[in-house]
């Protein structure tokens, strides 16, 4: 499938990525073709195959439903790039 | 006066051990190497005065008991170091500090090393030649204007170069062993769940995996065995006792049964490639090992798989980069959304972003099930084509690449024939099942090449050993030339 310059727009958007002009052509073609490569896959057969998103056999382990850290906002704030004391600063979202 | 970086691991620490060298003599024996091998460009940071400081603090307190006693160690820029800059070869973490340390790293620590340096790779693990560095390209030592492979193509080119004793890397499709191969080095990804997650850049979750970069096969043992060990902090860990892998270092490999699967028998493969792979069939049998034909149907259909699943988990994975946590922040943008978009856009290098807009569009609504649900059916059958030979067969031999080492610059503006690298490498990450790369021989321009074993899950122990039987019937010696340092 062509992947076309509205496509990688959209795609930009859902992304959160702000792309040049004048990427998007060469973009454009390096995607189409990645996905020309990737179809390959539609000549497997995969009726009834079920889909496989883990390769362990194990489920995931509960723990105890306990707090086991905790009052540490320094640490976490210590690398946000705008921050006061207690919060990380955002552009305003409510005009 | 004997050259201690000329040593491998192993004998470096039986040297500090039986007392014979200090650990500050051996660290300072780095740390020159490092200075002079700047060309090389394999550090994005630095650690000689706090590894000087460890070394003559080991010293003092002479605590022989660690497996790594004393022993200095630069490691991939993708392992959170707690206190020194961990940057995934990124401009969006290049001043970022964690303030935790990975549980791989910190394993390392509690066996008696310390950290030499953080190297340089492919941004956010994602290249096959150390070329989309933020900090620049890596040179391969074997030979100027080559690369060292990638993703972890610091720690390939450091150790090759003498400039770290072993180091660590990551593997999400054969970021370890094909550097590996690249330099003439011995390069192992663990089954998935055995070295713990927690603390690694994550790339591609369900695929990354960590694993050791050494000199000799006896290292390679020596320091999976420091690295492994259950994780609560990673839910992907597995619960298993530890194995003396060391210990129980073989080089009898009699009555195994090696299967070599035709499809890696590709269109175009080079001679000298279909040559080594004879000449590892030669020596297995030799050695009284069986060699068994086999089939893994499915193997053309891994690369298009991987290249749906990676990106897709990479696009989720750096989601959580929006410049408001940590990490770089762009000035632009007149809103929230905006801010976001230009951070992105800014930090993240263009095979990032590609990869980031392929995960984003085989996971959007209305391609979901044609390429995300397609490629998870697929992975299984991959999963499926090694369960079955495996009924025959305890280890799987192939060449680790399809090629020796390139010149910089030759793939870097053709994706796909950068992906082609990995043909070999990637089957293994989507089954999750251990492989290694083992230098075997060169190409007709005296560049390195390997051979690739891969193992049943948890068959660590059986590949060591079958590379060991490789490696001391190879019994080749490298010479490289130190260019770097004129």
């Amino acid at each position: 499938m062509s992947i076309d310059k509205d496509k990688i727009k959209h795609t930009a958007k859902l992304a959160r990525i702000s792309l040049d002009e004048n990427k998007i052509d060469s973009l454009s073609k390096d995607l189409s073709n990645i996905f020309k490569f990737i179809e390959k896959l539609n000549k497997a057969n995969t009726e009834n195959v079920r889909p496989l998103s883990s390769i362990l056999d194990q489920s995931l382990r509960l723990r105890e439903d306990k707090v086991n850290d905790g009052n540490i906002r320094d640490q976490i704030l210590e690398n946000a790039p705008n921050k006061n004391e207690d919060f990380f600063i955002v552009p305003k979202v409510i005009e | 006066m004997t050259d201690l970086t000329k040593n491998n691991l192993l004998e470096n620490v039986s040297l500090i051990k039986k007392k014979e060298i200090k650990s500050e003599e051996l660290t300072l024996a780095y740390v020159q190497n490092i200075k002079k091998g700047k060309k090389l460009n394999s550090f994005i940071t630095e650690c000689c005065e706090s590894a000087i400081t460890n070394a003559k603090n080991f010293d003092q307190k002479q605590n022989y008991e660690g497996l790594l006693a004393g022993i200095p160690l630069a490691v991939k820029d993708l392992f959170c170091t707690s206190g020194v800059k961990t940057t995934a070869a990124s401009k969006m973490l290049a001043n970022f500090v964690p303030n935790y340390e990975s549980t791989v790293t910190k394993n390392l620590w509690s066996q008696g090393a310390f950290l030499l340096g953080k190297l340089n790779c492919d941004e956010y693990a994602m290249g096959s030649s150390n070329e989309t560095s933020f900090f620049g390209n890596v040179i391969n030592p074997i030979k100027e204007n080559t690369v060292p492979g990638g993703s972890s193509g610091g720690s390939a080119s450091a150790l090759a170069a003498d400039l770290t004793p072993a180091t660590i890397g990551t593997d999400t499709g054969g970021s370890i062993r094909q550097p590996a191969s690249f330099t003439g080095t011995v390069g192992l990804k663990p089954t998935y769940g055995l070295c713990s997650r927690w603390g690694i850049v994550a790339f591609a979750s369900s695929l990354d995996q960590a694993g050791p970069m050494t000199k000799t096969v006896s290292d390679c043992a020596l320091m999976l065995e420091a690295m492994v060990g259950y994780d609560l902090k990673d839910s992907t860990s597995i619960n298993k006792k530890k194995e003396n892998y060391s210990k129980n270092l073989s080089k009898n490999i009699k009555g195994l049964k090696i299967g070599i699967p035709k499809e890696y028998r590709v269109d175009g493969m080079p001679k000298e490639i279909e040559d080594l792979w004879e000449k590892g069939q030669k020596i297995l049998k030799e050695e009284g090992a069986e060699i068994i034909d086999i089939s893994l149907p499915h193997t053309e259909y891994a690369l298009p798989t991987y290249y749906i699943v990676a990106p897709a988990e990479a696009s989720s994975n750096l989601a959580r980069y929006d410049g408001v946590k940590y990490g770089h922040r762009s000035s632009k943008g007149a809103n929230l959304i905006e801010m976001y978009e230009h951070t992105r856009s800014e930090a993240f290098g263009d095979e990032v972003k590609r990869r980031i807009l392929i995960g984003t569009y085989v996971l959007s609504s209305g391609y979901y099930d044609a390429y995300y649900l397609k490629a998870q059916k697929v992975r299984r059958l991959i999963k499926n084509d090694f369960d079955t030979a495996f009924n025959n067969v305890d280890a799987i031999l192939t060449p680790s690449t399809p090629s020796a080492t390139f010149k910089i610059g030759e793939k870097k503006n053709d994706p796909i024939s950068m992906y082609l690298n990995d043909i070999f490498t990637v089957p293994t990450n989507l089954a999750g099942i251990p492989a290694m790369s083992v230098p075997a021989g060169y190409d007709k321009d005296k560049l390195p090449l390997g051979l690739q074993l891969i193992g049943k899950p948890l068959g660590e122990q059986t590949l060591l050993n079958i590379a060991y039987a490789i490696e001391s019937k190879s019994n080749l010696k490298q010479n490289i030339s130190k260019w770097w340092e004129k």
